[in-house]
């Protein structure tokens, strides 16, 4: 597998993993059948992302991809959080596998339903779009999809 | 960088290269010539065909060259189905790909295939291949040992079952040639290959016991007894039977050797990491296999964050496949998908030092470590 260095710099020293006792959101996708499975935790004050941490079982893609998406996500408002594109991860790691584009969507996903919980649990009004964002997500059963 | 991957490839011995340097350069005739240019390359030729033959108890006219395992087994189960038309081939589903994907190619173009299973230890059962023999099964291919987890195959008890049913016998043998010895009594195709044994790549062989007809793969100027037609590769086949020489000569001691540094890996990993377990049985196994998992972390990250250490491993996860699928030979187990994930294959070989054995045992539980650190899975 060819990597770029910054996604080998992402694997070898990932940027904000670990858990978030009192997180304010939590985001849990995939699965460890599929090889890939990753938990997204949030805190939130003001409608900022203050803190931002992962968990992640998979390959050195699916690592880095969780770590540069904690980096690009951390200190923005939700809105603008959710805004964050797979273009936007992998250009941040200069470049993916093409086999492993998946990893960048499952990152997305992964920080996508963190947004979602801190809604549910806040009773917060929760838009259509993130509604329909969320349901394609559980939705999705295959593996690498 | 320390090299754990010797299942994969293995570096030239240095006397196999001076033995082949010749034959790159003065002495290039091509043997099929009249001249006297061809006498050297011819005798090179003839004179390694018996080291080689010799090395398996073969005669000399049972070995035929040709470029690489891969194309000895195309040649056994092609050649074989071609001679014989039509018929039930039997081959077990932990194959190398070679294997199985020609099987399933016969399989597409008119034979009948099946696959055999094999238990949780990744073992073929030789009464398997008694319950699926059929009338028309015209050959059975088990290789002799596995490429993946190492496990030797019970190839004498299949090879048995095959003669008294008067069915050609074909086994892969790459993993094991000068590994563990070969008995050919009851084989009719046996494949062994240079690249594995500190030799060339490029030079490879099927003996093909005398008497059973196959058909040629490759159509030409008839060399090898008309079944594989090509120039001769007279450097890599001369490098090819020295190898053979050293690695035969060497085998007891080198197999105790790896033996020793091979239980040691097992006994400490299995040991001193929670959650990490064998695959593949325990002491049927080659000296210089050891395939591994650890639960809730992946393999093709064990490998890389490895690598960053220096350490050179192989995965077969299926986050480092092509097609992201897992193991055939796992899942032909009974392993479950996020089992297979995070397995590696640690192979040892003729340069593996015990001093880096023990940098490996030092690392490897740190990597493990972290990774489940990062896993929300402990």
């Amino acid at each position: 597998m060819n990597y770029s260095k910054e996604v080998l710099k992402h694997f070898s020293k990932p940027h904000n993993y670990g858990k978030i006792d009192d997180y304010d959101g939590l985001g849990r996708v995939g699965n460890m059948a599929c090889g890939d499975e990753m938990f997204v935790y949030i805190k939130v004050k003001d409608n900022i992302i203050k803190d931002i941490k992962f968990e992640t079982f998979g390959c050195v893609a699916a690592i880095a991809t969780s770590s540069v998406l904690t980096d690009l996500a951390k200190k923005k408002s939700i809105e603008d959080a959710l805004k964050i594109t797979k273009q936007d991860v992998v250009d941040a790691l200069g470049a993916l596998p093409p086999i492993k584009i998946h990893c960048s969507v499952l990152a997305i996903d992964a920080l996508t339903q963190a947004v979602y919980d801190y809604y549910i649990k806040n009773k917060l009004p929760i838009s259509k779009e993130l509604e329909e964002k969320h349901n394609q997500i559980i939705k999705r059963e295959s593996c690498h999809s | 960088m320390i090299y754990f991957d010797y299942a994969a490839t293995t570096p030239i011995d240095k006397r196999v290269i001076k033995s082949m340097a010749p034959f790159l350069n003065e002495k290039f005739g091509n043997p099929s010539s009249m001249h006297s240019f061809s006498g050297d390359t011819k005798k090179a030729l003839e004179k390694s065909r018996s080291i080689i033959a010799k090395a398996i108890n073969a005669n000399s006219e049972e070995i035929i060259f040709t470029s690489s395992a891969t194309e000895s087994n195309n040649m056994a189960l092609k050649g074989i189905a071609f001679a014989k038309k039509s018929g039930h081939i039997l081959v077990s589903s932990i194959e190398h790909d070679c294997v199985l994907n020609t099987a399933k190619w016969l399989g597409k173009n008119g034979f009948e295939v099946e696959f055999l299973p094999v238990n949780r230890d990744g073992i073929v059962d030789p009464k398997e291949v008694e319950k699926r023999i059929k009338k028309n099964t015209i050959l059975v291919s088990v290789m002799h040992v596995n490429n993946e987890i190492g496990t030797i195959q019970p190839i004498e008890k299949i090879g048995r079952i095959c003669k008294k049913n008067n069915i050609y016998f074909h086994s892969d043998a790459a993993q094991s040639f000068s590994k563990i010895p070969i008995d050919i009594t009851n084989i009719d195709l046996l494949t062994i290959s240079s690249q594995k044994i500190y030799g060339p790549k490029g030079a490879a062989a099927l003996f093909i016991k005398g008497g059973v007809k196959i058909e040629p793969l490759l159509h030409g100027g008839g060399q090898e007894k008309g079944l594989r037609s090509s120039t001769e590769n007279v450097p890599a086949i001369v490098g090819f039977a020295k190898a053979t020489e050293i690695a035969i000569s060497t085998m007891e001691k080198e197999q105790e050797r790896l033996t020793k540094l091979r239980d040691k890996i097992i006994e400490k990993l299995t040991k001193e990491v929670p959650n990490c377990y064998l695959n593949g049985h325990r002491t049927k196994r080659v000296s210089n296999n050891i395939n591994i998992r650890f639960s809730f972390i992946e393999g093709e990250a064990i490998l890389f964050m490895l690598n960053s250490y220096g350490i050179a491993v192989s995965t077969a996860s299926a986050c480092s496949s092509p097609k992201l699928e897992p193991s055939h030979v796992l899942s032909a187990m009974g392993l479950k998908q996020e089992e297979a994930h995070g397995s590696i294959r640690i192979s040892l070989g003729r340069m593996t030092k015990e001093s880096e054995v023990n940098y490996l045992l030092k690392v490897l539980p740190e990597v493990v470590k972290k990774l489940r650190e990062i896993s929300p899975h402990k």
